[in-house]
């Protein structure tokens, strides 16, 4: 046997672990690439034989079916299923990220409510967990859209909440604002709000760090925040007109409609996901050691400095990475719509537009890619929050 | 079926569909049949009149005696039927998926449905239009006044897009509600979140008897689509194709040649000879379709001449009472036409 310098044996090429460690993974690829083929070839081969349309042609097609909640435009006449699977997209992105922020909310009040030491916060905060978490989502949102709906009056005998709100069993109805001169300024005001906003935090931040002393940070930035846009708009000319809802001879015409549909989807996700988020949250609160708290308390911070400055921040490192996976539940369980006939991106896609074109394989794996891709970036973006809070290790 | 155990069926269904394009074709249905023992037969499970299963798993209606009728003539047993509940928007995918042998599910013979699934209808069973029910007191008396009206509707059905279609050609304003299931769209409309409920007009007699107070809602006068309904086998199944066609035609010829349940015995020994070729007591045309001579003997004994099955699923026998209309025999006014055994 030969030896190389450094006196090790040297092996035959198939022998070396690293080569052979590459070949095997090679061969891998080329097996699942083969496979892959195979099943595209074997699907496409059988479509063809069984006399079924494929490919994906069909997105240009004119849908010709009505959406009842339209956020981009939509025509029956001249919109495409292309167009269709926006609308969708777009109605299922709205419902999860409003639902992912308002979960968000009510699981860590919940959360922090179950470790309270009043008894009766505690234990309605426990009851809530129990309750929603161990009943199926589906049983939920069918309740809550049938106590929605029944609870209403029909639209004809609308309640009038004032300022011109309309509610009734087909939604609620807000007036809607039209922005003539000035919005633009507005706009610009409100963004230069949000700089001075953010830079006073960071600034505020740093003084603390520096001087111990901490600026108040929450009311300044609402006031610039708030306060900066609405100046704009009163020098402006206040320059708006409002669109009224008004009752016609079956719907109310006009305005911001929100429907039942939406509401009792967006109700049912959140009161679920927020059971699950609250249990997160308390073990999050809980792994972090009481000695944490009682030092933090012995330095003479308040019980509401002791929550947000040193256990919450020490909690998120545990509560982050399980939150993640109650946010990618959610988004998928938006899905859920399709029994109370809200226009997510399922009851559109794989519903309608997979029954009229019949093109199944290409819709399910269109679905499946939207799903997924949804999935990566709610993950990508948390591992990044999650990476960012970490311990650093010095 | 729970309602979560019908969106996991769903979701089976669908992957079932992947799964069966990635597998070679398989023989001729009408032996897979034979082997199984048993015809799979997609049906409505919603629908008083045409596809219903009782709490004991009875089912009863129009379209299921057809699938009845189909395995009365190849198992000499009309009981020999699965039946699988499908939606609308799931029916298709089961069909071509292989999940079932035919559909019978009050489906509308589109050009479309021909052309892109890979379907063939096999003839039009029960001729329908679409209507509209709308609350009395709301005081319309034409769907013409529909106009900005909220329309319950099922989704995955051409009823959507006729909707579509109609609101747009008469340019009405139109707020649609679509729902997977019927029962689901239905409620909707029942508390009221619809002014307005469309579907075929056979359905909206049936689904009339489903609401709270049935005598608060008016069916409209308008039908507004033709709706052939029909049977739908898989393409590339001749002989399938010709045995679920023409077990609807010896239905058709039975009752135009007044053979029915109760006298199709005695008629066995008629001398009319289009009696004799339906029944096969002269010619064997039963073994051209691969079935048994006495294939139309078994169907109009075990289920019935077409008038019976109307009369006793959707006409004067039935909760429904809806009149035979365009599907009356060509001889008494309709276009119900079976061409002629020979």
């Amino acid at each position: 046997m030969s030896r190389d310098r450094a006196g090790a044996p040297r092996l035959a090429v198939l022998d070396d672990p690293k080569l052979r460690g590459i070949l095997y993974q090679i061969l891998l690829c080329v097996f699942i690439a083969l496979a892959a083929v195979a099943v595209v070839r074997n699907v496409s081969t059988n479509l063809a034989r069984n006399h079924i349309t494929s490919g994906f042609g069909f997105l240009d097609q004119v849908a010709g079916f009505d959406i009842s909640q339209t956020l981009i435009e939509y025509s029956v006449q001249t919109s495409t299923y292309g167009r269709a699977f926006w609308v969708g997209l777009i109605n299922t992105l709205v419902v999860s990220g409003l639902g992912i922020v308002l979960a968000t909310f009510l699981g860590f009040l919940v959360g922090i409510a179950r470790l309270s030491s009043n008894w009766l916060v505690a234990n309605v905060a426990r009851a809530y967990v129990e309750f929603f978490r161990n009943i199926p989502l589906l049983l939920q949102l069918l309740f809550w859209y049938n106590a929605v709906l029944k609870a209403l009056p029909e639209a004809r005998q609308s309640f009038s909440i004032g300022g011109g709100v309309l509610l009734n069993n087909r939604g609620l109805f807000l007036p809607q604002p039209i922005f003539g001169a000035g919005v633009d300024l507005v706009a610009i005001a409100l963004v230069v709000g949000a700089a001075a906003a953010f830079a006073w935090g960071r600034l505020a931040r740093a003084r603390r760090e520096q001087t111990g002393k901490a600026l108040p940070i929450l009311a300044p930035s609402l006031v610039v925040l708030i306060g900066l846009p609405v100046l704009t708009f009163l020098i402006a000319g206040a320059d708006v007109k409002l669109i009224y809802p008004e009752l016609g001879r079956f719907n109310v015409r006009g305005g911001i409609e929100i429907l039942p549909e939406f509401v009792a989807l967006l109700f049912g996700l959140v009161v679920y996901t927020a059971a699950f988020i609250a249990e997160v949250v308390r073990a999050g609160l809980l792994s972090v050691p009481r000695g944490q708290s009682e030092a933090a308390s012995a330095l003479g911070l308040q019980r509401r400095q002791v929550l947000s400055l040193i256990v919450i921040p020490q909690a998120k490192r545990v509560i982050i990475p399980p939150l993640t996976n109650q946010y990618l539940n959610l988004t998928k369980n938006s899905s859920l719509a399709v029994a109370i006939g809200y226009p997510d991106f399922v009851q559109i896609f794989t519903g309608t537009v997979l029954n009229q074109t019949g093109q199944a394989v290409e819709v399910v794996v269109i679905t499946l890619a939207v799903y997924l891709a949804l999935s990566f970036i709610t993950s990508a973006a948390m591992n990044w929050y999650n990476a960012r809070i970490a311990i650093v290790g010095r | 079926m729970s309602k979560q155990g019908r969106v996991m069926k769903r979701s089976i269904t669908v992957v079932a569909a992947l799964a069966a394009f990635m597998l070679p074709a398989a023989a001729g249905t009408l032996d897979d049949v034979r082997a199984r023992g048993m015809v799979n037969c997609g049906a409505n499970g919603q629908l008083p009149g045409f596809g219903l299963p009782d709490a004991q798993g009875n089912w009863t209606g129009f379209d299921v005696d057809y699938c009845r009728a189909y395995a009365a003539t190849i198992f000499n047993d009309p009981s020999k039927v699965k039946f699988v509940a499908l939606t609308a928007k799931d029916r298709f995918t089961a069909l071509q998926a292989g999940d079932i042998d035919v559909l019978v599910r009050n489906t509308t013979w589109t050009s479309s449905r021909e052309t892109q699934l890979g379907l063939h209808a096999t003839g039009t069973n029960y001729y329908d239009g679409q209507g509209f029910i709308v609350r009395k007191v709301l005081k319309v008396n034409s769907a013409l006044e529909l106009n900005d009206a909220s329309v319950c509707v099922q989704q995955g059905t051409t009823t959507e897009l006729n909707l579509a279609d109609y609101f747009r050609a008469n340019r009405m304003k139109l707020k649609s509600v679509t729902f997977a299931q019927l029962d689901e769209a239905l409620k909707a409309y029942d508390t009221g979140r619809c002014d307005a409920y469309t579907t075929d007009a056979s359905q909206l007699y049936s689904v009339r008897l489903k609401l709270a107070k049935m005598d608060d809602h008016a069916v409209l006068p308008e039908i507004i689509s033709k709706e052939p309904l029909s049977p739908f086998v898989r393409q590339g199944g001749d002989q399938w194709f010709n045995i679920i066609r023409w077990v609807h035609y010896v239905m058709l010829n039975a009752e135009e040649l007044n053979i029915n349940k109760a006298n199709v015995d005695e008629q066995l020994k008629s001398e009319n000879p289009e009696i004799k070729r339906l029944l096969g007591t002269e010619q064997n045309y039963g073994e051209q379709f691969g079935l048994t001579k006495d294939w139309a003997y078994r169907v109009i004994k075990l289920v019935g001449n077409y008038g019976e099955v109307f009369d006793r699923n959707l006409g004067a026998g039935s909760p429904l009472k809806i009149s035979r209309g365009l599907n009356a025999l060509w001889t008494k006014g309709g276009i119900q036409y079976g061409p002629p055994v020979r």
